[in-house]
């Protein structure tokens, strides 16, 4: 069906066609083929365009190392961005877009870019758009910038599986080095794991006539079945693309198109680095001309897919392992030219659909000019993993040195490019054994970029960097490579300088006078290949990553038909009934100041602090005086870092001598468990003190309002509620129904209020009686939005909402402990710093205004500047008027004042107050 | 990911761990004058040593501190220990 498919070459299933279309166009490839190889098979030309030139580019190689043909595809709906062609397995149906190309790679209306080349050289943007201001081009130049597009549908099942495993002996790389390497340590008993990154393991055995004497393909079969039946396991699809600490090897697993990879976290005891090595490019001028690749990479495409690039064909090369591609290259049936590389100068030029190479007055098109500038060993996981690398003369390549512990490289990874040195170094290997590296029978013929050389010569085919732009970094004393590579972008494309980097080096070493050595290389840092983020994120979403705290009476409240919602971890109540929210809560609010309301406390913190030195901890602990606190009493409190800055607030109680409850903010349980406990072992005798949150065993019931009392009366809980008796800010435990209840005299609506605690099991019950009770009264379930509005009301804080990270507690008029505690606390020092005892401080007041609702989060201004914000805002039901809370600059002192307050743009005033807007004398606190 | 030795569960990854501070850092006596410099010195100063530390972390599963000695250069844990009761 194709001029470019061979008989009898490549691994493709030719019974199975499979269809898919590029830019719009249809085409036809195999079973096994990748989306570039179909292309190829299809006789396409240009399949990419550049990055900033918008060049047209053809396909540079077959696997990993090509960042030329880069594609938005999608399948059945499913889209995915910047799919390296190359190493995108074809599967039906397929509908592929090149990146960065409109309204195709062929005719690219951006293409006429290039022509404006000479003024866009490395820097250009640096030194082009600084006057008079770089924002003012941003937007313009981002919208240019970029590649492929993200898809607006969310692939809600894109989850990449995360697993740990380990191995005695990872072998990198399943060619004929690493499928060797895994027989020999299967086979010596060893729990080995091979990876490799394509569908079929054997990297590129396919390109020679035997192995040991077999066909490539029964080789490799025989290899992997023997590595599976000693026990070993293959992972295919698969890549090593990282080491990271202690040794942990990122490996991402591929699967069919569209769905996610899998993650797999390797520990292994060694390492076998068997990853081969890449054709690099030569520098000559127009050498970016599409039908210009790697001549490893067209025999690869032969003996893997078998698609010959073309019938006649050109070889640029500089080193021994040429012959052998060239031999399978004419074997399928190509008439090869060979051009002497070092008979420069010579240029490439555009033919109709064919690539010209003319040298002096000699000018001869071919299909294709296959070029290699020599092997260069893949040794990333070696640097990954603190392997040193030497540079080595003879084969004009760095090559791993010494051994960083627990890793051997093996096989061309090594510069063992002879298969029968190869295959005993990697037996050697499999056992444990490192072998010396002897002399190579590869030879090559030095040939590197030639500055000051004409014409324009590419080193980064993706990033359009061209020899000139080394040249121009060199000029500006960016030599350093680190320097070189973020100057001119080059290395930074999606193959991340896996064909580009060594010339740039090479280039910048001649245009310094040094030795390639000498310049090194920039850093290698993981990944190898590209990752979507997804392989990082994995199941750790959503209710998997912070999952919601659940009430024990949620049912209750599901029946009682409460709005459930988030609230600082919580799944809360906001409020009760389907009408319009607001509504809803002011007549909350109403019911609850006017009678009773009945609110759902489970959420707030319960931790004992237990021991002989419970009193003495809590005291260091807490801002305010705790020891002298008598049992049954309970007091409210703030927890400061040692920055003196407010951390938590809410009400210690002593429940006996040594026994205190904690009751933190309901969204900082875990932190302050975390935070006692540091301190607890830290500067206190952790045999005396034990810390045990309670709080998930408790469920809280509030009931609140002028009729509270009656209600909880009625309940029949043998104890007496008068306020004369039972006061503000006390406990009393007693029995209901014969289960043990806590109940706390304690308010954060400002009226008369008890916390009535039981265990979670008999919360229901608890709750309904209290429902069943206050129903005479009129009493009503009130949600977190009610409480909220109630507690601004009054001026008690939310800690983070009306505090921030500077917020101290003289700043919300807590100044007492500040000065007069005398024993150690947490933050004291702190609250006497020039910073702490500055008057500009922001400080917690109330705002009136006569203009409706301020927004929250507006800001206070004065002279342009701000002062402060707002940090609650509510339209009081119980006021009829709006109400808000703002931390101001030295606003203590300036109450009464006018000030104008600014919001997106809108300005308007308001008085400053007091932070408290109704029964400021605390009557009904007390009642 | 680095695996931590926690001296009361074992080895595990570092993402159940938390930093709480080096170690050797003595809170200053509140209830006497502490100079500005020297609280300053005490809530920020961080000597930030190259090569082997002594370091207190808390193991977040069981909530205890412990004193992990590593070296901040190569990464290697050299050793842990509960942070109240030193080897002899």
């Amino acid at each position: 069906m194709s001029l470019r498919r061979i008989d009898n070459f490549g691994l493709v299933d030719r019974a199975k066609p499979v269809s898919f279309s590029f830019d719009g166009r249809r085409y036809r490839g195999f079973a096994g083929d990748t989306v570039a190889s179909a292309l190829i098979a299809s006789d396409v030309r240009i399949l990419g365009r550049s990055f900033k030139y918008h060049r047209p580019r053809g396909l540079w190689s077959a696997w990993s190392d090509d960042a030329n043909a880069i594609m938005d595809i999608s399948q059945n709906g499913r889209a995915l961005p910047n799919c390296q062609a190359s190493t995108t397995y074809l599967e039906d149906g397929m509908s592929a877009r090149a990146v960065n190309a409109w309204p195709s790679a062929a005719r690219d209306i951006k293409g006429g870019l290039d022509l404006f080349h000479r003024w866009l050289g490395a820097g250009f943007y640096y030194k082009t758009f600084m006057w008079p201001d770089w924002h003012l081009f941003e937007p313009a130049i981002r919208k240019m910038a970029g590649l492929g597009t993200v898809s607006q549908v969310v692939l809600s099942d894109y989850c990449a599986d995360q697993t740990f495993d380990y191995c005695d002996v990872l072998v990198v790389g399943g060619g004929a080095a690493g499928l060797t390497a895994a027989r020999a340590a299967s086979e010596d008993g060893q729990n080995v794991c091979l990876v490799d990154d394509q569908r079929l393991a054997g990297g590129s055995v396919y390109q020679m006539q035997s192995v040991d004497g077999h066909r490539p393909s029964d080789w490799v079969a025989d290899q992997c079945e023997a590595i599976r039946t000693a026990g070993g396991r293959i992972l295919n699809q698969t890549t090593a693309y990282g080491v990271y600490d202690h040794g942990l090897i990122g490996l991402i697993q591929t699967h069919r198109f569209g769905a996610a990879p899998s993650l797999i976290r390797m520990r292994a005891d060694r390492v076998v680095l068997a990853t081969g090595a890449l054709d690099r490019p030569l520098t000559f001028p127009e050498n970016d001309r599409p039908g210009i690749m790697s001549l490893a990479g067209s025999a690869e495409l032969l003996a893997r897919y078998g698609v010959l690039v073309g019938r006649n064909l050109a070889v640029v090369a500089n080193h021994s392992l040429a012959e052998s591609s060239i031999a399978l290259l004419t074997r399928a049936g190509a008439k090869i030219t060979r051009i002497d590389p070092e008979a420069r100068p010579f240029k490439a030029y555009k033919g109709a659909r064919s690539t010209g190479l003319k040298q002096g007055a000699h000018a001869r098109l071919f299909d294709a000019v296959l070029t290699s500038g020599g092997m260069t060993p893949i040794i990333h996981l070696w640097r990954h993993m603190g392997g040193k690398l030497i540079w080595c003369e003879t084969r004009q390549a760095f090559l791993p040195g010494e051994t960083p512990a627990k890793m051997i490289a093996i096989g061309a990874a090594n510069g063992t490019f002879e298969i029968d040195v190869a295959l005993e170094e990697a037996r050697c290997a499999g056992i444990g054994q490192a072998s010396l590296r002897g002399d190579t029978r590869y030879h090559i013929n030095a040939l590197w970029p030639e500055p000051a050389s004409k014409g324009r010569q590419w080193i980064d085919f993706q990033h359009d960097v061209t020899l000139k732009d080394i040249e121009i970094a060199a000029q500006e004393n960016y030599v350093s490579v680190e320097h070189l590579k973020r100057y001119t972008t080059l290395g930074m494309a999606s193959d991340q300088g896996k064909t580009s980097n060594m010339a740039g080096l090479a280039a910048m070493a001649a245009l310094q006078g040094q030795s390639i050595p000498e310049v090194g290389t920039t850093t290698f840092r993981p990944p190898f290949v590209p990752v979507p983020l997804e392989l990082y994120r994995g199941p750790h979403r959503e209710q998997n990553w912070h999952p919601l705290k659940r009430l024990p009476l949620e049912n209750t409240h599901r029946a009682m038909g409460a709005a459930l919602g988030e609230y600082g971890g919580w799944l809360r109540p906001g409020w009760y009934g389907d009408g319009d929210p607001k509504t809803q809560i002011a007549a909350e609010v109403r019911t609850a100041r006017t009678s009773v309301g009945l609110f759902d406390a489970s959420a707030l913190g319960k931790i004992d602090v237990m021991g002989p030195d419970a009193a003495d901890f809590l005291n260091f602990i807490y801002y305010n005086t705790i020891n002298t606190m008598t049992v049954g009493s309970i007091r409210y409190g703030f927890m400061l870092t040692e920055a003196g800055v407010i951390y938590d607030d809410g009400v210690v109680t002593r429940v006996a001598h040594n026994h205190f409850i904690v009751s933190c903010s309901s969204s900082h349980v875990d932190g302050v468990r975390m935070h006692l406990e540091a301190w607890r072992q830290d500067g206190h005798d952790p045999d005396n003190i034990y810390i045990h949150d309670t709080t998930q065993h408790w469920a809280t019931a509030t009931i609140t309002g002028p009729k509270a009392r009656q209600v909880l009366n009625s309940l029949g809980l043998g104890i007496d509620l008068d306020g004369a008796v039972f006061a503000h800010m006390s406990l009393r435990e007693t029995q209901w129904q014969g289960t043990h209840v806590r109940i706390a005299r304690v308010s954060f609506s400002g009226d008369t209020s008890f916390e009535v605690s039981i265990r979670a099991s008999r919360a229901a019950s608890l709750w309904d009686a209290l429902v069943r009770a206050g129903a005479p009264f009129g009493l009503c379930a009130i949600g977190i939005e009610a409480m909220s509005i109630m507690r601004a009301e009054k001026g008690y804080i939310i800690i983070g909402k009306d505090t921030d990270g500077e917020t101290m507690p003289h700043d919300l008029g807590f100044s007492g402990p500040r000065i007069r505690k005398t024993s150690a606390f947490l933050g004291d020092r702190s609250l006497h710093t020039d910073k702490a005892n500055d008057n500009a401080r922001r400080q917690l007041v109330g705002l009136i205004s006569e203009n409706g609702l301020l927004p929250t989060g507006a800001h206070i201004v004065h002279a342009g500047q701000s002062r402060g914000y707002v940090t609650s805002s509510y339209d009081s039901p119980t006021l009829n008027s709006p109400i808000a809370l703002a931390l101001i600059a030295n606003g203590h002192a300036r109450i009464g004042e006018t000030v104008e307050i600014w919001h997106l743009g809108e300005t308007q005033t308001a008085e400053i107050c007091a932070p408290c807007f109704f029964d400021i004398k605390g009557e009904r606190l007390h009642a | 990911m680095q695996i931590f030795p926690c001296p009361f569960c074992g080895e595990r990854n570092e993402t159940e761990f938390h930093f709480a501070g080096e170690l050797g850092k003595i809170r200053p006596d509140t209830t006497a004058d502490v100079e500005a410099d020297a609280w300053a010195r005490y809530l920020y100063t961080q000597r930030n040593e190259k090569g082997h530390v002594r370091e207190v972390w808390m193991h977040i599963p069981c909530a205890e501190l412990f004193v992990l000695e590593r070296d901040s250069v190569t990464m290697d844990v050299l050793g842990s220990h509960p942070l109240r009761k030193p080897p002899k």
